[in-house]
């Protein structure tokens, strides 16, 4: 049996778990609006592409219930860093599944919903409560939420040609995440919005496939390879505060600051900011400028002194320290069909972000991989990564 | 760690399931009154000046709304055939637009038209002066001139609301 | 502890503010904007959950990305 190290761990699973709020109220002390959405979205960056669809649709049943559900692919094609540092490239398809029901009385919305994630080595469940209540004349909207997650983590090996999952790899992982969000009108032309959440990870929170490495003089690449080892544990707190106005000409500018801070030595800051211009009667416009910076986790070190150096090791590079600009536009047509007239609205919509990323403790070892000798183990240029996100997709209200 | 997560589960518990409870003074049941309904006089759609006072000694329906408010949207069509049935015998309605620009509700009220006097009131002098706390507002007005009932909102359904209230008032 | 101490104290003030009646400065009748489909807190949550999932699967912050409420107040 052979290990096919360095695949791309499931971070877009974890990410996903952490997540859930496909339909989450969007207004408050009314159902959801009824909407179909039908969306193409692909991501290039880095020697991966992910690609893929996504299917929303959001329907009214009487006037007190409104279920929801969506149907999303993520088909993956990587020859990332990690990959080819110590691995192949491979191919691999996760499908994500859910359903969500809200439920309105007077002015109590009670929401309730379950994901489910599959790709060949990660399967993850979620289920998500939430309970969100309007007050002071409407100008107040607190929501608190919990979010409880299931995982099973298993390893891709190759076996007579064929990957299967390793049999004697199983792993569980267990997610909690407890939310307060208080949304406050301060006039009629500006809300805010503060958001907290205390998350928490219990069970195998790594990848089966990357690794570490630690310098090595005895090695020609003058480093050695060897298996990460993270905490049982993780426990996280995110809080951010958005404010939203309304620019008298007939425009929306939003401000965002999320603070993150982790048992695992992590602290991140986010700024975004947003500006969304309506042109004319069709056309819909959006521009929006993130920033995001984030410090190490206290286990990660892209090159560690020697092998087992301390207890806890990890060279994922969502764990390093490096910071993001992303660019992001978008436009959207407004447009109507005239035979089928229980369509209420109709919008077709192109999106393209642009993501730079650079590491600042994060090197590309595959410079000495592939030249031994002329960079030396620690002294490979700082990685940098640069993304394309774009999205196509058509939204119908009824 | 366990401890921790069991502890927060049951507070969060809790707090959601106290959240309405928190919310109690707000809540939007039907007001039943009996205070003299105030005086106004406001532009109507067809530019004359249409004040409360003409309509005495009819039972009087006022609905405040506005084109952006869903629910308000919804209602008027059946607010309408309300008036249809019931004005000639004693009885009007008069929709209270409460939006600064007249624009988009006349531009609404041309692709679904009312037979009933809608009124203008950009600067919400008679929004403020009826204390409308809750968009769409009707409230119904007796013979006499006293408020009798207040209904905040509007949900499929509360048409039934409003024409019991009708005809009570209309025998008086 | 401090995370269930910052929990408790959301409660206790959202419990004691319950209690005074607040007179809403902004009235239901002048949330055109509010209303406006622009100022929606999620637009278009399709993309949104989607956008927020690419950044979860690159950084190691996660959570606290969304509200609730705004919207034209009405019922």
């Amino acid at each position: 049996m052979s290990v096919r190290p360095g695949r791309l761990p499931s971070w877009c699973t974890r990410a996903l778990i952490a997540l859930c709020s496909i339909s989450a109220p969007a207004l408050a002390g009314v159902l959801p609006p009824d909407r179909a959405d039908l969306l193409y979205h692909r991501y290039q960056g880095g020697g991966i592409t992910v690609q893929g669809p996504s299917v929303l649709v959001q329907k009214k049943i009487g006037d007190h219930f409104s279920i929801g559900a969506n149907y999303y692919e993520d088909m993956i094609s990587s020859a990332s860093i990690d990959v080819l540092l110590s691995a192949s490239p491979y191919r691999e398809k996760r499908t994500q599944k859910s359903v969500s029901a809200e439920y309105l009385h007077g002015k109590t919305t009670y929401s309730a919903g379950f994901i489910n994630s599959v790709e060949p080595d990660y399967k993850a469940n979620t289920s998500y409560y939430s309970v969100s209540q309007d007050m002071f004349g409407d100008l107040t909207t607190v929501t608190m939420s919990y979010r409880r997650g299931w995982d099973q983590i298993s390893r891709d090996i190759k076996q007579n040609g064929f990957i299967i999952n390793d049999p004697a790899f199983h792993q569980r992982a267990d997610h909690r995440v407890y939310g307060v969000s208080v949304s406050q009108i301060l006039t009629r032309n500006l809300i805010s919005t503060f958001d907290y959440e205390l998350s928490t990870d219990q069970g195998y929170l790594a990848s089966p496939y990357r690794q570490i490495r630690y310098l090595d003089p005895n090695n020609p690449l003058g480093y050695t390879l060897a298996n990460q080892v993270y905490p049982g544990t993780r426990t996280s707190d995110a809080f951010s505060v958005e404010l939203k106005y309304y620019v008298p000409y007939r425009a929306a500018l939003t401000g965002k600051y999320r603070y993150f801070t982790d048992s695992w030595g992590i602290v991140a800051h986010t700024f975004q900011i947003d500006y969304i211009q309506p042109i004319r009667h069709h056309w819909t416009f959006d521009g929006n400028i993130r920033y995001y910076r984030q410090g190490a986790a206290s286990f990660y070190s892209d090159l560690f002194p020697y092998a087992g150096y301390s207890n806890f090791m990890a060279r994922d590079r969502e764990l390093a320290a490096f910071h993001s600009i992303t660019l992001g536009v978008e436009a959207s047509y407004s447009f109507s069909i005239p035979r089928l007239t229980w369509i209420q609205k109709s919008t077709a919509t192109l999106s393209f972000d642009r993501m730079m990323i650079s590491y600042l403790d994060y090197r590309d070892a595959l410079f000495s991989k592939f030249d031994p000798g002329a960079i030396r183990a620690g002294q490979e240029p700082l990685y940098s990564l640069d993304a394309n996100v774009f999205q196509a997709y058509v939204s119908l209200w009824f | 760690m366990r401890n921790r997560n069991a502890m927060a589960a049951v507070l969060a518990t809790i707090l959601a399931l106290t959240l309405p409870a928190w919310a109690a003074a707000d809540s939007a049941a039907d007001a039943v009154t009996a205070a003299p309904a105030p005086a106004f006089t406001l532009q109507s759609t067809s530019g004359q000046q249409v004040s409360l006072a003409q309509f005495k000694g009819d039972v009087v329906m006022i609905n405040f709304w506005a084109s952006w408010c869903g629910p308000c949207r919804q209602e008027m069509p059946l607010l309408q055939s309300i008036y249809q049935k019931y004005k000639d015998m004693g009885f009007t309605l008069i929709g209270v637009n409460v939006e600064p620009d007249a624009k988009t509700a006349n531009a609404w009220l041309k692709a679904t038209p009312v037979t009933y006097p809608v009124l203008y009131d950009p600067q919400s002098q008679v929004s403020q002066l009826y204390q409308v706390q809750a968009m769409p507002t009707t409230v119904i007005i007796d013979r006499t001139g006293a408020v009798r009932y207040v209904h905040r909102g509007y949900m499929p359904g509360d048409e039934n609301t409003y024409l019991n209230s009708i005809r009570t008032l209309i025998v008086q | 502890m401090r995370t269930l101490s910052v929990v408790l104290a959301a409660a206790l003030l959202a419990s004691i503010t319950a209690c005074a009646p607040v007179e809403p400065w902004v009235k239901p009748y002048e949330r055109e904007h509010l209303a406006d489909a622009i100022m929606a807190l999620d637009r278009n949550p399709v993309s949104s959950t989607y956008l927020d999932h690419v950044f979860e699967s690159r950084e190691g912050a996660r959570g606290a990305t969304g509200g609730v409420g705004g919207g034209c107040g009405c019922n």
